[in-house]
């Protein structure tokens, strides 16, 4: 056991292995590319659509029910059947992840949306906003704490799942664990999983502390929805 | 001046909110609309600025029917404060007060210089306009959403409960506030309350709702409270009628005698600038140096309610009164009170007689005329007189 994380130690820290067209470095900025890239694809599908639920109440239950649909089915699988589909290209990788973060987006925006005091809404009305305005000066201001919740969730699995770009012979840190188990190499296996695991801390916690600093004058009532 | 002309809400349930009311709100007055919770008071009140807009009938502020407005615009023009004040918890005080000028594009500087003036208007410090709502009681707070309502100088200012959610006391301070502010703005004001008390305290008029949107009664307070039109309100007034008539006079009105002097068993006891400090009995066995037994000196602003009950707290049935500085200028007893009560009474109660005559006349009329019409057109639904105000 202490030699396997010896040898990890070893893994994860040797120049070579970090430079290189098949380095960490690489690796782990393909594997940056395509989470962010579909986290932001998703986010301009999803957000929309949850602001104009929470808008105008229509629609939820259709909405969160398809999230939960979104939510099981099985990414392997979808990524597979795209594949079988579309062929080689990117394109299973990406409607994949986006498939998986857009039910997690859409759920904790309508919820951000949904937990909007109606007097507040009524008042907004009622001083004269137009329908945009209540919504972009007072729906999304106070909802937005939620949705950032919903972001860092959806991109914490995006980064999670991502791996499975190398099971359709792509890059990303799921190379090595694809290699890694192909060659029976423990080492580089567990190597891949750490540095997808604290990919995905890093980029939560940056998530965590532009939260913070976008609301560091709110109530703390408005936190806690 | 706010009418209503044969409007009716129905929602699409069935239920129906307002039943063919017509009601005129005069200019520059405090108009309270009471009733027991679904009575339709609250939509009365949201259809004037369109939050609810009527299935049938027409609303119309200054002349112009609410629906041809375009509904944010006409909402600018129309104060508006709501029960728990319904404040932005994102933004500051100021920026809360700031939120109509804003809209209407008095850019950012003038929009705050006018809610720092709102600020001092409705008696909140200075420095509170950096604050967040939450920072605030909710009295304060209130105080902000009648600040909000008023940022740009609205004429007509609509009020749906807005003082529900604070305890008596400040609700206490909150009315007399309103009423400061309105002897210095004269707004339309549309007030919506359950508590028929404050109705009474704050209303030139009163309308009175009974459940399933009728419009029963509107007139006002001491003509409702002299001469209510049916047993509903009656109720709703409460059985002690006669006392909250009381409350609409003041103390002014009252002369004043000289205190009791020597001689007099009950003596009022003043301080050496002339307060009054307490009644002491002389003719008890401990002679001057009986203890001394409280008193409750009143202003000529004090209610005769108040006043009458003072003059049943005191030994001598006499109410101390004193000028602006607590000096005593003479007492009153508590036979001139009623008296004074009784003639009251009697005059509301006439004036509502002499109103209720003409308006039968005015009945009659109109029902002569609608009976012409309808022999013209057999389609012309009669005017229900019943809820004619």
């Amino acid at each position: 056991m202490i030699e396997l994380l010896k040898d990890l130690l070893r893994w994860l820290t040797s120049g070579s292995q970090w430079s290189g067209t098949d380095g960490i470095a690489t690796r782990l900025l393909e594997h940056l590319q395509y989470s962010l890239l579909a986290t932001l694809v998703a986010a301009a599908i999803a957000l929309p659509v949850g602001l104009l639920i929470g808008h105008t109440g229509r629609g939820a239950f259709l909405a969160i029910n398809l999230s939960g649909f979104g939510r099981a089915l099985p990414t392997v699988g979808l990524v597979t059947l795209v594949f079988l589909a579309s062929g080689l290209s990117m394109w299973p990788v990406y409607i994949s992840l986006v498939a998986l973060a857009v039910p997690v987006i859409v759920t904790n925006t309508y919820a951000g949306m949904a937990a909007v005091d109606p007097e507040v809404r009524d008042a907004a009305r009622g001083q004269g906003m137009r329908w945009y305005q209540v919504l972009f000066q007072v729906e999304l201001p106070l909802a937005l704490p939620l949705i950032m919740t919903g972001l860092r969730l959806a991109c914490v699995q995006v980064v999670a799942t991502a791996t499975i770009a190398a099971y359709v012979s792509f890059g990303g840190l799921g190379r090595y664990v694809f290699d890694g188990l192909a060659q029976r190499d423990l080492v580089q296996v567990l190597g891949g999983a750490v540095l997808v695991g604290v990919l995905a801390i890093a980029l939560d916690l940056a998530l965590a502390g532009v939260q913070r600093l976008l609301f560091r004058n709110r109530p703390p009532r408005a936190h806690a929805h | 001046m706010i009418s209503f002309k044969d409007v009716s809400k129905h929602y699409p349930n069935g239920t129906t909110a307002v039943d063919r009311l017509n009601l005129e709100l005069p200019e520059g007055g405090i108009t309270v609309l009471v009733g027991s919770s679904g009575c339709g008071k609250t939509t009365t009140l949201r259809m004037v600025n369109r939050m609810v807009e009527p299935s049938s009938g027409t609303v119309s502020v200054a002349g112009r029917d609410v629906l041809a407005a375009d509904a944010a615009e006409l909402r600018r023009g129309i104060g508006y404060v709501i029960q728990q004040a319904g404040l932005f918890p994102h933004r500051t005080i100021l920026d809360n007060i700031a939120t109509v000028p804003l809209l209407l594009g008095w850019g950012r500087r003038k929009a705050r210089a006018r809610a720092a003036e709102l600020l001092e208007l409705v008696g909140l410090p200075s420095d509170s306009g950096k604050r967040y709502p939450h920072q605030l009681s909710g009295g304060q707070q209130q105080r902000v959403g009648v600040a909000r309502a008023l940022a740009a100088d609205p004429p007509v200012l609509l009020m749906d409960e807005p003082f529900g959610a604070v305890d008596p006391v400040v609700r206490t301070q909150l009315q007399n506030e309103l009423l400061r502010l309105q002897s210095e703005l004269r707004k339309t004001v549309v007030f919506v309350t359950h508590d028929i008390d404050e109705a009474v305290r704050l209303g030139d008029r009163i309308a009175i709702f009974r459940t399933g949107g009728h419009l029963v009664q509107c007139a006002p307070p001491a003509e409702l409270l002299a001469s209510p039109a049916d047993d509903f309100v009656a109720g709703f007034l409460g059985a002690e009628r006669g006392l909250k008539l009381l409350s609409l006079s003041t103390l002014a009105d009252l002369p004043q005698e000289p205190a009791p002097a020597d001689g007099d068993r009950w003596r009022l006891v003043t301080s050496e600038r002339g307060e009054p400090l307490g009644w002491r009995d002389t003719e008890g066995p401990e002679g001057d140096r009986a203890p001394l037994l409280p008193v409750r000196a009143l202003r000529d602003g004090d209610s005769l309610l108040t006043a009458l009950d003072e003059s049943l707290a005191s030994p001598a049935g006499l109410v101390a009164r004193v000028d602006a500085d607590g000096v005593l200028t003479g007492v009153t007893g508590r036979e001139r009170i009623h008296e004074f009560a009784g003639r009251r009474h009697a005059e509301a109660g006439r004036a509502a007689a002499r109103k209720n005559a003409t308006e039968a006349e005015a009945d009659e009329a109109s029902q002569a005329a609608a009976a012409h019409a309808e022999a013209d057109d057999e389609g012309t639904p009669a005017s229900d007189p019943s809820v004619t105000a």
